[in-house]
């Protein structure tokens, strides 16, 4: 019998202790950040024994930031400082949010992302969105009693490159070390099928406050498999809301509304739909700010007249999705419902009616993702030893380049399970040409102007040639979080170019750096000290993973020579740690990456010789 | 890059046939995945981070590419030094090239009337055309047989129509949105 190990009181069992690893939901109306306590999934409160923090953000008059409850509180009057629905602009561009007319901040066209003026300067939504994470890690810190490992965001399946790419900055920005970005309906189906001991191919219906997602999964012992996904990035709560308000406007006949009374009205249509789920009719009834009162009664089913077009718009990529994954109605086992918007019976009924079969609701949907990502953080951050879950998620939006005449050239396409990698060979059009732009877009469209403009970027120094003789070898890498890499190469001659995804709807690592240093408050001696203490962790953790390997593998994939010379650049990066030069610490750990590579592919060959351990390997030669 | 990589088959541990144990292929696909995937290294080194990136995505392209027909016997014939060229071989027996042009019509018309039933009846024929060429290729890759040249005018009538099922989802997909 194998003996138990008791470490010394005090003295800590690493590289075994318990991480403290979190899941975040963060969502467009409320956020959540969950963890994983003796095996349960479990979602963390607040002081006052609140779950939810809703995602609104206020910059106060003395400089101040508010963020939940508090701040959601005051929406209606400080309207253009009180930030709410904050998703809805990550990675988004002025012109592709439909609804501004409707929404009471003072935007600010900037190139790559709309940014929103307040009074407490000009703020991108991935700084605000940054409160928001800042609010739920300093929670989970306190609730947990120590600084976080790291988390697991996350993300709408259907969230672009751009979106994708927002929120790991806003992470970032908040200190918060990004394990995985999840994809929600992924997450949910985690928590659900973990639950439940499910196995087959499940539908996850997603509609949260500002997105609508729809994934396919299949399960099968512990293994969560994505078909395919499909979705609307900008269909949600919300817009069942804003329905509401402008049937208020038109049956009240109010004028032109003043972003007080417009956030008031936004309020109170939320209100009156989360009323009408368990009654038939609601009575509304609001003073605006010049006196005037409005009376209004609105019924159930008057609701689902002025939304089913809204209804209808979420079984559409359903249907996509559907086709996408090859399957029929008769295929699928079950139906799960997430997001708080999947509460309203109507919704419940159209996707019972389009299954035949009644959807599952028996976890709470505002919870089950928050869930779900905490199962999956505590999973990635090493704390399960009962290593049997496994996520392949997919790619929502093809990628591909720009070809002559504005056309896309598809390069991945979309639902191909990550990660992915694809070369794609081109040619120059003229004689003599020495460089290259390359465009990259997502999308489904088959013109680069209907399709999100992601990355440009040249390649120069190409050989002059013959017009078609040159060889340009373009390589997509789509990588677990879903987000891209490009590597242009010229084949005869090897000027190789690279690029990691961010430019266009992104933000630069010089503006990500700056926004880190402001919320430092600056001095040069914070920075040194930051990049100092982010240097050690990252050393340490790569001795701890290092020293495990060693443990495991060490003395039967490496010879006594092969040991020593990694655990020589080991010691000279531990001696470094103590010391407080970032550059050495950084310099060493390269070092140290650098002499284990040999070690690694070996693991790794041992692993898969693993995988297929006992059984008989017909590798044919052919 | 490693041994068992050499060929998409062999990574999976099966022998080099078009007819293959799907159920099977899928559980190893998920065994393998189980080893090298990414999740399994969050806490690794950035080298074995880097490791297991590139074996999970040669893991996923010899999945896509066992997983679907046509790619399937793509693949097998290559791997004989038979190559399909599809973009630059079009000759096609007579027959098959009036059969394309009607279910072309057919598709147009349908797209043209807005009919998403004729439509979906289009898809179904189209998918029985496939599986009586997946039939064929079956035989022609056949241990006994191996008619290779006649297998690779099997692949490449099974690419048109791919591309006729494309274009028909592509057509349902624009008349629903």
């Amino acid at each position: 019998m194998a003996l138990l190990q008791i470490a010394e009181p005090g003295m800590s069992a690493a590289p075994h202790q318990h991480r403290l690893a979190v899941g975040i939901d963060l969502g467009t109306t409320n956020s959540l950040v969950a963890t994983v306590r003796s095996g349960m999934s479990t979602v963390l409160h607040d002081e006052k024994g609140h779950a939810l923090l809703p995602s609104v953000v206020r910059y106060l008059a003395d400089g101040a930031i508010e963020v939940g409850y508090a701040a959601q509180a005051q929406q209606s009057h400080d309207p253009q400082n009180t930030i709410v629905s904050v998703k809805r602009f990550m990675g988004r561009g002025l012109n592709d949010l439909a609804d501004q007319a409707h929404i009471p901040y003072r935007f600010i066209d900037a190139p790559g992302m709309v940014q929103i003026d307040t009074r407490a300067g000009i703020k991108s939504p991935v700084e605000v969105s940054a409160e928001i994470l800042k609010a739920l890690r300093l929670r989970a810190e306190k609730a947990l009693g120590g600084e976080l490992t790291g988390a697991v965001i996350t993300v709408p399946a259907y969230f672009d490159d751009a979106q994708r790419q927002a929120t790991k900055d806003a992470a970032r920005l908040a200190g918060i070390t990004v394990l995985r970005l999840l994809n929600e309906p992924t997450a949910a189906a985690v928590a659900y099928g973990l639950d439940n001991g499910s196995e087959g191919v499940y539908i996850i219906y997603d509609l949260g406050g500002g997105t609508f997602d729809v994934s396919i999964l299949r399960l099968s012992k512990g293994v969560f498999e994505v078909l395919a996904t499909n979705g609307d990035s900008a269909l949600g709560g919300d817009d069942f809301d804003r329905r509401i308000f402008c049937w208020i406007l038109e049956q009240a006949k109010l004028p032109p509304l003043n972003a007080e009374d417009t956030r008031l009205l936004l309020t109170k249509a939320r209100e009156v739909k989360e009323w009408l789920t368990e009654h038939h009719e609601v009575q509304i009834t609001s003073v605006l700010s010049n006196g005037d009162v409005v009376n209004l009664t609105l019924t159930a089913d008057q609701f689902v007249e002025l939304t089913s077009h809204l209804v209808a718009k979420t079984l559409n990529p359903t249907r996509k999705a559907m086709r996408d994954a090859g399957l029929t109605l008769e295929d699928i086992k079950g139906v799960v419902m997430v997001g708080g918007a999947t509460r309203m019976p109507h919704i419940r009924q159209a996707v019972a009616e389009y299954f035949g079969q009644e959807p599952l609701t028996n976890l709470d949907p505002d919870k089950v993702v928050a869930l779900g990502a905490a199962i999956q953080a505590n999973v990635l951050a090493g704390n399960r030893s009962d290593d049997d879950l496994l996520l392949l998620d997919v790619i929502p939006l093809s990628l591909g380049l720009e070809t002559m005449g504005g056309l896309v050239e598809k390069v991945i396409p979309r639902n191909s399970t990550l990660p992915v990698a694809r070369a794609q060979d081109f040619t120059t059009f003229k004689d003599g040409q020495t460089a290259m732009s390359i465009h990259v877009v997502q999308g489904e469209r088959e013109l680069v102007s209907d399709c999100r403009s992601l990355a440009r970027f040249e390649l120069r120094g190409i050989p002059p040639m013959a017009a078609g003789a040159a060889r340009i070898r373009v390589t997509f890498q789509v990588d677990a979080d879903g987000l891209l890499s490009v590597t242009a190469r010229e084949q005869t001659s090897g000027v190789e170019s690279h690029i990691v995804v961010k430019p266009s709807y992104g933000l630069s690592e010089d503006t990500i750096t700056g926004m880190l240093q402001s919320s430092f408050a600056a001095a040069e001696s914070d920075k040194q000290a930051r990049a100092l203490r982010e240097a050690q962790v990252d050393a340490q953790r790569l001795l701890e993973a290092i020293s495990a390997a060693l443990q495991q593998d060490g003395d039967t994939l490496l010879s006594p020579e092969e040991r020593a010379a990694i655990e020589q650049e080991m010691q000279a990066l531990q001696t470094l740690i103590t010391q407080d030069d970032s550059h050495a610490i950084t310099r060493a750990v390269d070092a140290l990456n650098h002499a284990t590579e040999t070690f690694a592919a070996r693991r790794m060959d041992a692993s898969v010789k693993q995988a297929f351990a006992g059984q008989n390997l017909n590798s044919l030669e052919i | 890059m490693q041994d068992s990589s050499t060929n998409h088959f062999a990574l999976f541990g099966l022998p080099a046939a078009f007819a293959i144990d799907t159920a099977l292929l899928d559980q190893r696909y998920r065994q393998l995945q189980s080893e090298v995937h990414p999740d399994k290294f969050a806490a690794a080194s950035s080298t074995e981070k880097l490791r297991s990136m590139q074996w999970a995505t040669s893991a996923n392209e010899a999945y896509r590419t066992l997983k679907n027909p046509t790619a399937r016997a793509r693949y097998l014939l290559e791997l004989q030094g038979v190559h399909t060229d599809e973009e630059s071989n079009t000759a096609m027996p007579t027959d098959f090239l009036m059969q394309q042009m009607e279910w072309r019509e057919a598709i147009e018309e349908a797209r043209d009337a807005k009919d998403l039933d004729a439509l979906d009846s289009l898809l179904k024929e189209i998918q029985t055309a496939a599986k009586t060429l997946q039939q064929d290729l079956e035989h022609q890759l056949g241990e006994e047989s191996a008619e290779l040249t006649a297998a690779a005018g099997s692949v490449r009538k099974l690419s048109f129509v791919d591309k006729l099922r494309e274009d028909i989802l592509q057509s349902m997909e624009k008349l629903e949105a």
